[in-house]
Parts: C-alpha cells; structure tokens; sequence
C-alpha cells in the first residue's frame, strides 16, 4: 500500500479539532473490533500451532514447539490432500470463470435493456441456501436422481452410475454454486470498457474473434483474475461441500481439520494445519493482487 | 454486422441454457416440497401442502429459524456500523496505516471460513467464552465486514466532497456535518449493506458449525436433520419458504441502493 500522505489534522487550521475528534471516534471502534476479533484470533491461532498440547492455562506462557509442525511434515497424507485441494479448487475456479465469461459478455454488450433484469435471474441462484443448493446436487447425482435418469432413459447406461460421494461430484456441486459469483468482478471489468473501442475495432475491418482477443480479452483481464480468485479462496478452503455430496472419498484439506477441532479434539494439530492453509491462500492472494491491482478495482 | 448477430445469438442461447441449468437443482426442491412422499424421488406421487403445515407445527426447526433472525440482526448491526466507520474513515481522511487499514477490512473475504472458524474458537476458548449464539453473531459480524464496508465505501466514494465542505463553511461543526450531509447520502448505502450482512449470515453454515453451542441456527439444525430421511421433506419447504423470504429481502436491497 501507499505511504502514509499525510497526518491528521487535513484542512489548515479551521475546523482542526472537531475533525481529529470524529477521527478517533470512528477508528477507535474500528481498530478495537478488527484487534479483537480478526487479528487476536489469528495470533492465538499460530501461538497455538506452537503448543505441545492442550493442558493447562492457555494464557500462561509456554515453551514453543515446532512438534506439530514436524508431525504435518512427516505425514504425507495432508500434503496429499492440501495439493489434490488446490488442484481442485484450480479446477473448479478454471471451469466457472470460463463458464462465467460468456455470460458476463452477453449482460455487458448483447442483452440490451433488459440486461438488469437478466443478470438478477442469473443471481437469484447464488442467493438460495448454499446447503440447500448442494443438497439438490444430491438429488440431482442420486442412483434415482436426474442425471442417471436421462443417462439410463437415453440408454447411455444400464444401471445407474455412482455420481455421487466422490471428488468430481464435489468439483460439479461446487462449480455450479461458483458460477454466477465468477461473472461478477467479470462484468464489473466489462462495464469499464469503453464501447466506442468495439466500433474502432470493427472500423479497422477487425472479426468478432479479433476483437475479442485484441480488445475485450486484454481490458477484462483484471476481472477474469478477480473472479478466479474470489471462487478459488474459498473452494480450496471448502468443507461444507465435501460433508453433503463427496463422502468419505470426496474429503478436502479442510475436513481434516474440522475433523480434529470436532471429533479428534487434537487443536494443537488443528491450528498448525490452519496457519499452513492460511498462509498458502495469503500467497496465492498476494500473487493475485499483484496482477490485478487492487486499487483499480476498489476505484470501480 | 451478421457475425455480430450470429454470435449475439450464440450468446443469447448460452446463457438460457446456462440459467437452465443453474435453475433445474432449485426446481427440483421446488417441486419436491409439494410432493406427497417422503422419498425425494421420481415418480411423483400427487400435490401436497402437508409438508408445510407440518413445518409450523415443528417447535424445534421454528426456534432454529428464529436464532438465524437473532443472530442475522445482530451480526448485521455490528457489521455495518463497523463496516460505514471504517468507509468512512478510508473516503474521508488521510492517515497512516489507511492500506493496513483496507486490508484488515478486505481480509476476512481472503481466509477461508474453517481457519476463521478454527481461530475464533481458539479465541473463545483462550478467552472462557461459551460458545453460543453470541459466538456465531461475532463470527458473522467479521465475514460480513467487507461487504458492508465496500457497499458503503463505493456509496461515499461516488459522492463529491463539496457537499460536506459547503456545510462546513456555513457553520455546520464537522460532527454535525457527519450526521446531517454524509449518513443521510449514504444511508441507502447503509441500509443495502445492513440486508446484505443479514443474508450473509442467515445463510451461513461453515463458521456456525465450529461455533455453535447447543442451540442451532438454521442452517445448522438443518445440517443435523439431514440424516434423518423422513423429515427431508419438511425442511426443504422451510428452506423453500426461507428463500422466497431471503430473495424479497435482496431485491429491496438492490432497489434502496440504486436510489
């Protein structure tokens, strides 16, 4: 971020007081609540990554330990799962940002007058309940459900295939649920492209394709970025979706996690686990920001 | 000009196709509320309204709902006057730490839920604090912070400081300027980013799992019933209802903001 401009008090003189006193009146609360609930359970988080155990006051001070640590090191299987995780959440951001981009295209050039009305259509989707819409997926990928229905009806298949309860049925679920939410910083991108840079195009002989690689592509580039980050974040952290459609085959990073804070009750593992996933996003995030240039989307 | 028809066309018909698609999982819960069978499968068996008479009659799935209510309002209380503070603070001075500052606002929508989750609860438990509905309010209250700080903030930026600067300089102290130029532009701002955060956490499930007492929200009393097959039914037209109920509320909300 920029350095500091400049120091309160702004406006020379006049009016000095009653500005640096609303300055403290509104970041007095702001920086209390972001301190306690954001940044303080952060830090107990990775102070507790560096316990041995559980055991006695947890304010007391502690000799630190990189036990935990080693232990995730040693295991394999969660550097397993934290990479088939974010290949995972790289597939199914991949797929709902090119599914995504089409549909962002159309509200922003081709839908007309009515594009407001077109894009609430495509949002009332990703306002129903996410467990809900997962739950359909259930429905949906069931030995009786829909898609073995058309499969068995096409006669495609005999009998009914297993959809359900494994990882490409959390990757369907979850690219369903991401798509809507991809075309979004897609279409935020588009509505700053100035159309008269299209007519320009066509002006100079240029084909649909070429305008949508010379020009289009290029201008929305911060938003395809955006949304495949914005869908990525959470998917590589996702657990809610594994639990309802994937199984005990279908399980991501973040099961075993919940796992050890819910049933195992290892929270010393558990934290270690955590400060390692969030690290790896905070990455992968910083990687991002720097190609899409936060300032210029918060500008929008 | 043809190619431009054609692929606007090929546009058109890909995205009802994809609007299909995206409605058909909904359509199918849809129809499935008003089913008469308790098995969620094809064929159908004949239109039914039992599901949701049982649903007023279920004392322990209303009681969910009204916890979501409770703890949607509180959660979006906080977080939108939290969230109009610090928009206020980044659209309308100058200071250090103002990127650290849009960073710890940004933030929560750049951690995965479960490590937010796995840090409040270590929090709650260093702290002795039970776990219960105050828990999950605090923990929605965070996630919805930059929502509510970005619809504000976009609201503020949008307007021109010499509204406030005329107030100043006809008298008006900064305090009274805030309070009667710059809340009252922003307050459908304020009211969108309120309905936001309460959708948000009304819907939430993956922080309320971790941080929940014995009392469930919503969402997570519908986790738990999940298993049990015979009430499938019913809880699909509470959800059903819900939705309609969630959509009308998003709808008001794009209207107020686009005053």
């Amino acid at each position: 971020m920029t350095a500091a401009t400049e120091q309160l008090p702004t406006g020379a003189g006049r009016s000095t007081d009653p500005r640096r006193r609303t300055f403290w009146l509104l970041s007095l609360p702001s920086a209390v609540g972001l301190g306690l609930f954001l940044i303080l359970p952060i830090l107990f988080m990775v102070a507790l990554s560096f316990r041995n155990d559980l055991s006695g006051q947890l304010l007391a001070p502690f000799a630190p330990t990189l036990k935990q640590y080693a232990k995730v090191f040693d295991t394999g299987s969660y550097w397993n799962l934290l990479g088939i995780s974010t290949l995972m959440a790289f597939g199914v951001a991949t797929v709902a940002t090119l599914a995504a981009y089409p549909l962002a295209y159309f509200l922003a050039f081709r839908a007309g007058r009515r594009a407001g009305l077109y894009l609430i259509l495509l949002l009332v989707p990703f306002w129903t309940s996410y467990l809900l819409r997962v739950m359909a997926w259930r429905l949906m990928l069931d030995s009786s459900g829909v898609v073995n229905s058309v499969l068995i009806g096409l006669g495609l298949t005999q009998d009914p295939l297993d959809l359900l309860y494994n990882r490409g049925a959390v990757v369907v679920t979850l690219i369903y649920v991401w798509i809507p939410f991809a075309m979004l910083p897609i279409l935020a991108a588009m509505g700053r492209i100035d159309v008269r840079l299209h007519d320009a195009a066509s002006d100079l002989y240029a084909s649909p394709w070429q305008q949508l690689l010379r020009v289009t592509l290029p201008l929305s580039l911060p938003g395809i970025v955006a949304a495949f980050f914005m869908v990525f974040i959470p998917t590589v952290g996702e657990y809610v979706t594994p639990l309802l459609v994937g199984g005990t085959g279908g399980s991501m990073y973040g099961n075993i996690v919940q796992a050890f804070f819910v049933q195992a009750a290892n929270w010393p593992l558990g934290a270690a686990l955590s400060v390692i996933m969030l690290a790896t996003t905070l990455l992968l995030v910083v990687i991002g920001l720097r190609i899409v240039q936060p300032r210029r989307l918060l500008a929008q | 000009m043809t190619a431009l028809r054609r692929s606007g066309a090929g546009l058109r018909g890909y995205y009802w196709l994809m609007l299909a698609l995206l409605y058909l999982p909904i359509v199918l819960l849809f129809i499935f509320s008003f089913n008469a069978n308790t098995i969620l499968s094809f064929p159908l068996k004949g239109f039914t309204l039992e599901w949701f008479q049982k649903l007023f009659m279920s004392p322990n799935l209303l009681a969910a709902v009204g916890r979501s209510v409770i703890v949607a309002l509180a959660a979006s209380a906080v977080a939108t006057t939290l969230g109009t503070m610090v928009a206020l603070l980044l659209s309308r001075f100058e200071f250090r730490g103002k990127g650290t500052l849009t960073s710890l606002a940004i933030l929560p929508l750049l951690v995965p839920y479960f490590v937010l989750a796995v840090a409040l609860l270590i929090l709650f438990r260093v702290l002795g604090v039970p776990l219960g509905l105050p828990t999950i309010a605090i923990g929605h209250a965070v996630v919805a912070l930059p929502y509510t700080t970005l619809i504000v903030l976009a609201r503020l930026l949008g307007f021109d400081k010499q509204l406030e600067e005329a107030a100043m300089d006809l008298g008006a102290t900064y305090p009274s300027t805030l309070r009667l130029v710059l809340i009252p532009i922003a307050a459908p701002a304020i009211a969108s980013a309120f309905i936001t955060a309460f959708t948000v956490s009304f819907d939430e499930f993956a922080l309320a799992l971790f941080l929940a007492g014995k009392d469930p929200t919503f969402p997570v009393y519908l986790y738990g019933q999940l298993r049990f097959a015979t009430t499938l039914p019913v809880l699909i037209a509470a959800a059903v209802l819900l939705m309609a109920g969630s959509l009308a509320l998003i709808l008001a909300a794009n209207r107020i903001r686009q005053r």
